[in-house]
Order: C-alpha cells, then sequence, then structure tokens
C-alpha cells in the first residue's frame, strides 16, 4: 500500500542572496534556491521533472550515488515538499518512488529563470 | 528504463566570469540529467502497426511469387514502405508530445539500429549472389530484431521486448523448412509489429 510523504508540507525553500555578483549582474540575480542549488538535490529535481515518478534505485544508478548520500538529499527535498515519496510493496520487494511536487517543479522552473538571467547579466557586462 | 550515470559538478566559483561558466555549468548538468532520465518513447505505436499491416499485405503478395527476385523486390520495397510509414509517424508523435526527436535518448537510437540495418543490407546482396537466398528471411528477422534490442535499450521495455521475438523467430526461421518462408515472414514483420505496435500506442500515448 503506497503511503504518501510530506507532500502536503509547506515548502521551505533555504535562499541566499547573490551578493558576489558585482554591477549589473546582481540586478538579475534574484534569491537563490540553495536547496537545489546543491548538485545532488538538482540532480534529483531534474531527473523527476522529465518522469512521472522513478524509484530509489532508478536515481541511485542515474545519479551515480550511495544509498546514504541519496536519502540524505532526498529528505531534505521531501522535507521542503518539493519531492514526494511513496512506500509499498512490489511483491516481498520494499520500494521507494519518488515523484515531484508543484512546489518542486515550480522551483526547478525558477532556478532555470535564475540561472539564465545570471548568464544574461554577466554577458551584458 | 535505462538510466546513464550523470557526472556530479565543480566546485562553486565567485568571480562573475566564474559564475557565467558556473550557471552554464549548471544548466549543462540540468539538460544532461533530464536526457539521460528520459526514455526514447517517440516512437509510434500506431506507425508500428501500421507497418505490420503493410508486411502482412507484403507477405501475402511474395508468397504468390514463383521467382526469389519477384520475392525480394517486393519485401525490399516493403522495406522502404516501413521506414517511411515508422519515420513519419515516429517524428508526427515527437511533434505532438512536444518531445525533440534530435534528443540524446533518439540520437542514441538510432546509432544502436542503424548498424545491424546496414549489414542486413550487405548480407542481403552477399547472400544472394552466393544462391543462398532461403537464409535472408532468418538474416533479415535475426538482424533487425538486433536493432530493435539495442536501439530499444533507451526506449521503454516493450521495445526491447518486441526486438528479442524477432530474434527468437529469425533463429527458428534459419533451421525450419523453406515452405514456411512467408508464413515466417507475415508472423514476424506483420504479426510482431501489429501486436507490439497496439501496445505503445495503448500504453504511451499513441
Amino acid at each position: 500500500m503506497a503511503k504518501s510523504g510530506a507532500a502536503r508540507r509547506k515548502p521551505v525553500a533555504e535562499t541566499a542572496e547573490l551578493s558576489e555578483i558585482p554591477g549589473r549582474a546582481a540586478a538579475g540575480a534574484q534569491a537563490l534556491d540553495r536547496l537545489i542549488h546543491e548538485r545532488m538535490r538538482l540532480g534529483i529535481v531534474s531527473a523527476l521533472a522529465v518522469n512521472e515518478s522513478l524509484t530509489f534505485n532508478d536515481l541511485k544508478k542515474l545519479l551515480a550515488t550511495t544509498d546514504g548520500n541519496l536519502s540524505v538529499h532526498a529528505r531534505r527535498l521531501e522535507e521542503a515538499g518539493y519531492i514526494a515519496c511513496a512506500k509499498y510493496f512490489d511483491g516481498r520487494l520494499p520500494k521507494t518512488e519518488f515523484r515531484l511536487t508543484a512546489p518542486g517543479r515550480h522551483a526547478l522552473e525558477r532556478y532555470l529563470d535564475h540561472m539564465e538571467a545570471l548568464i544574461r547579466a554577466t554577458r551584458e557586462r | 528504463m535505462p538510466l546513464m550515470a550523470v557526472r556530479p559538478p565543480s566546485p562553486v566559483a565567485v568571480e562573475p566570469a566564474a559564475l557565467h561558466a558556473r550557471a552554464m555549468d549548471n544548466l549543462r548538468f540540468i539538460r544532461q540529467t533530464m536526457e539521460s532520465a528520459t526514455a526514447f518513447t517517440a516512437v509510434s505505436g500506431w506507425g508500428v502497426l501500421i507497418v505490420g499491416v503493410t508486411a502482412l499485405a507484403a507477405a501475402i503478395l511474395a508468397s504468390r511469387q514463383t521467382s526469389a527476385e519477384a520475392w525480394l523486390g517486393i519485401w525490399l520495397g516493403e522495406a522502404m514502405l516501413s521506414f517511411a510509414i515508422a519515420g513519419g509517424a515516429t517524428m508526427r508523435k515527437a511533434r505532438a508530445s512536444r518531445q525533440p526527436l534530435i534528443s540524446m535518448p533518439g540520437k542514441r537510437f538510432a546509432l544502436s539500429f542503424a548498424p545491424p540495418m546496414m549489414v542486413g543490407a550487405v548480407l542481403t546482396v552477399a547472400l544472394y549472389r552466393a544462391g543462398l537466398a532461403s537464409a535472408i528471411p532468418g538474416m533479415w528477422m535475426l538482424l533487425y530484431g538486433t536493432g530493435i534490442v539495442t536501439g530499444g535499450a533507451f526506449s521503454v521495455r516493450v521495445v526491447p521486448v518486441m526486438g528479442l521475438c524477432f530474434m527468437a523467430e529469425g533463429a527458428a526461421a534459419l533451421f525450419l523448412p523453406l515452405a514456411w518462408r512467408d508464413a515466417l515472414m507475415a508472423a514476424a514483420f506483420g504479426g510482431l509489429h501489429m501486436v507490439f505496435g497496439f501496445i505503445i500506442a495503448r500504453r504511451y500515448g499513441g
């Protein structure tokens, strides 16, 4: 039986100003979502953005990481409400499945906009 | 679903030029991750099903031929027609689902599918010239199946399963009497395409 995770929790994005960007670049740089800026978490969110769901093992293989590392980062995203986690049994095997939530998709879109703005701003300098 | 591991990042830099590079690197990483995590699902089930119908018609037509040249001519014509139908249907499906046809999984599919097809074309000429035309149907099924299995490694699971069925039937065709040739061709290029085309169309959006 599937059990939903923290999908209903309020998104808690960790943010940081890109104060280190000088001049006009800073204008384009809004708050950076540190939560998905971390590469492993960015990988999880990106992979889930193009799949309805992925299992723990799919993500582990895709991101070439360890069980522990993936668990830690997935939990951070789940706590922020960016991904939802469902645990179930496939026969006798326990499976963990992740899905991207609406706030998670929105956060990725914001992050992409942010990166594009950063590139535009530094090119204009 | 086939998944290819993606490389981890480089450390954060603070200089504007480095920030620009870092942003580019991040976007590249996102794109690579998305491509690696996406199975190539633009294979059109309806296109494959239509190919099955035309192959069935070709098998009936070919079974009425008395010369090997005419038999071969019909199947070569059918092969060209099939590629045109499958290619057109795949482009249509990719457009409809707003997916790029020339994505990394699509490229991998094409690059894995093409070599067995080229080998098949060369062997067709070689076997025909050596007077071994009876081995051609089995060889076609085996190599087509190989192309589908290798190309299908980057697609949804049902695609390589279809390839394995072609390979099994091709292997059997090489050892069965020549009289079964047309029935086996109809069952493989007609039957398997229709069955798997229907499954792909129903499960994977057309």
